[in-house]
């Protein structure tokens, strides 16, 4: 999801020295038995590596997913709408500290994983990459974009990493409204004005393929997954994941009334799953590589903000050791 | 006017103060200088639009025309618009968005507690709710003051720019106009001339706590109460209503 | 502390009167009350707590897993500090 397996051309590192086939063995025992893994717990470089990688992207996502978001706070078109967005974005921005925070139990610090993200080298989700140009825009993200994300995010509840599975099943707890109020946006967009009609179908097509991208490229062209699965970092494919998503979400559609844009979308009866279309990938590298119409944008946002702030997060570190030196005086 | 007339006018302008206030404190979204920040100011402008859809709500309930809270919100211009100068001024930069909460939240928690006793039952009521909120409002940007008002030199010198440069706005809070006066008299709202006098009180202590100067007193701008704005609330109104003015008549 | 590296506070918090405080999470903050307020933003914006501790992460002195072993294990075998463990008569009553 926000953890789309994204580094996936990353090298294999060197064995640490510590792992050992006794205790790599001994580790994949304790996972094989359900037992979670917690913090101070001996645990395979590997294992360890892949966590900050994929909790770090997923916390990055939630933060950058405040901007697309937030676009829209101030043109909120009723004091409801306005008051449910804000408390969705702080949500986000909650969900983001929620994950540095168990990120930085594996023995990273928030401020390097922060200046990962600034200098463009650590990723997020593609998804975000992309603009939030209509009201209806807003609907579709709470009602794909979350509902995707949900979808993911419910698995790793289960998760073998006590503070990220700890961290899940609170997110989770707060997600599901934010589904519920973007398809509660359709809704009323879909029985509204022509315009407003015109408005929800628009925002359908343009964010469905990027959702479905979302679930990233299929698990044959990644080396990691099957390792991931093995640690329960990963514990759904990303093939079925999506597979789901569709089954799930084209009936939504249609209650809306909305027409999916995909012509090669069908029922299939004899298994029961719709059968979709080919997805894009080369957008989706693009947008990855920075090659999204938001990319820019996103981190430029993100940069401006760490750095007009350096004289406030300066100030009070400053005024803290003030304080501790009158203390101590 | 008549009191009932007084009472509309004033609590359609304490719910303006309250959204216009969230309008700024929207902005902050995705540009605070830390993420913990960036969901306080987000917490603070929720508890500004609860409020602006109480006072709204409580304004149209009164005025029986069947208007909802979000015809007065959207539907009025700015010549209607009837909140304090100090809260269309632009963010600057973090030392001037805590300037300002403090200056306001300051003034705005003895109003609320000017109010808890009104006859007004439903206004009475709703500042019971706020002053809480106010209270968490002022605790947070209060500290901050102080931070930055001790902690760098470069804090030092924003932060007392900023509140030289909002002090002109200060003086409108106090102003007692005919409405104001109307809520005093038969409403047992607040007499503003005791309001300043505590206010000066908290604003003293606060300043000296964070090394700041507290500016003299100038020339003060005003005019908001009564509909005469500064060139920003143009600004404020046209992105807030844009889609409601798109599509008149529209459920969302 | 460095310019603007603000140390890591751990959090606690009693969600109801007669609970014990848990475990919730970490925050960064530059002094305790910032802390404060940063726990009470980040955790109880659902009606979930009435009191609320926040600790440097560094005061936390904790068990090493390392140790495991020698300190819990020999009370898994020492069952006889568990009630199960003695057989009375059903009939026996108060006991």
């Amino acid at each position: 999801m926000y953890t789309q397996g994204l580094d996936q051309k990353q090298k294999k590192s060197a064995a640490d020295p510590a792992d050992t086939p006794e205790r790599l063995a001994a580790f994949q025992a304790r996972i094989d038995a359900d037992e979670k893994i917690e913090p101070k717990d001996w645990m395979p470089s590997g294992y360890r590596k892949t966590l900050i990688r994929q909790m770090s992207q997923h916390a990055h996502s939630e933060i950058v997913g405040m901007l697309p978001e937030g676009n829209w706070i101030t043109r909120a078109p009723t004091l409801r709408r306005k008051a449910i967005l804000l408390a969705k974005v702080q949500d986000e921005a909650g969900h983001g500290l929620y994950i540095y925070g168990a990120t930085e139990t594996l023995g990273v610090s928030r401020d390097n994983l922060v200046a990962d993200l600034l200098s463009g080298k650590a990723k997020y989700s593609s998804i975000f990459n992309y603009p939030t140009i209509s009201w209806a825009d807003i609907g579709t993200i709470g009602w794909l974009v979350d509902g995707a994300a949900i979808m993911n995010q419910i698995p790793l509840c289960r998760c073998s990493y006590g503070p990220y599975a700890r961290a899940m099943v609170r997110v989770c707890k707060e997600e599901s409204f934010h589904q519920r109020q973007g398809y509660e946006i359709m809704l009323e967009l879909c029985r509204g004005t022509d315009e407003q009609k015109r408005m929800a179908q628009g925002a359908l097509d343009r964010w469905w393929w990027p959702s479905l991208m979302m679930f990233g490229p299929s698990d044959k062209t990644s080396e990691h997954s099957a390792q991931s699965m093995a640690w329960k970092i990963k514990r759904i494919s990303n093939d079925e994941l999506r597979q789901k998503f569709v089954d799930v979400t084209v009936p939504q559609a249609e209650y809306l009334g909305l027409k999916m844009p995909d012509e090669d979308l069908v029922f299939d009866k004899k298994t029961g799953h719709y059968r979709f279309g080919e997805i894009d990938w080369e957008e989706f590298w693009e947008v990855l590589k920075g090659n999204g119409k938001c990319n820019r944008e996103r981190l430029e946002a993100r940069n401006s903000a760490h750095d007009e702030g350096r004289w406030v997060r300066e100030a009070a570190s400053a005024y803290a050791e003030k304080q501790a030196a009158r203390d101590a005086a | 006017m008549t009191k009932e007339q007084a009472l509309i006018t004033y609590a359609t302008r304490m719910g303006d103060n309250a959204i216009v206030m969230a309008q700024r404190l929207s902005e902050w979204v995705g540009h605070g200088p830390e993420l913990e920040e960036e969901m306080a100011m987000a917490n603070f402008a929720l508890d500004y639009v609860g409020q602006a859809r109480m006072f709204f709500s409580y304004a149209g309930e009164l005025d029986g025309k069947g208007q909802s809270e979000d015809d007065i919100c959207f539907l009025r211009d700015g010549w209607d618009y009837g909140n304090v100068l100090l809260l269309e001024q632009p963010n600057g930069d973090f030392g001037e968005a805590i300037a300002r909460l403090v200056l306001f939240e300051t003034f705005y928690s003895l109003q609320l507690e000017g109010l808890v006793s009104s006859p007004a039952r439903k206004l009475a009521e709703i500042a019971a709710c706020a002053i809480k909120e106010s209270t968490y409002h002022i605790r947070h940007a209060g500290h901050w003051l102080i931070r930055l008002g001790d902690g760098t030199d470069e804090s030092h010198r924003r932060v007392q720019h900023a509140i030289d440069r909002l002090w002109t706005y200060t003086g409108e809070l106090f102003e007692a106009d005919q409405v104001d006066q109307i809520m005093q008299a038969k409403w047992e709202g607040p007499d503003l001339t005791v309001l300043r006098e505590q206010w000066h009180r908290q604003i003293d202590a606060l300043l000296s706590k964070a090394t700041l100067q507290k500016p003299a007193d100038g020339w003060m701008d005003s005019g908001g109460k009564q509909g005469h704005h500064s060139e920003h609330l143009g600004y404020i109104l046209a992105e807030m209503q844009s889609l409601q003015r798109t599509y008149p008549g529209a459920n969302w | 502390m460095s310019k603007t590296d603000w140390p890591l506070y751990e959090v606690f918090i009693r969600a109801r009167s007669g609970l014990s405080h848990r475990h919730f999470g970490s925050i960064h903050a530059a002094d305790e009350t910032m802390a404060l307020d940063h726990a009470r933003d980040l955790y109880t914006r659902r009606n979930e707590g009435v009191s609320i501790w926040v600790v440097r992460s560094t005061e936390i002195i904790a068990s090493d897993p390392a140790d495991s072993d020698s300190l819990f294990e020999p009370a898994a075998d020492k069952i006889y500090r568990h009630p199960t463990f003695y057989k009375i008569p059903d009939d026996v009553e108060n006991i």
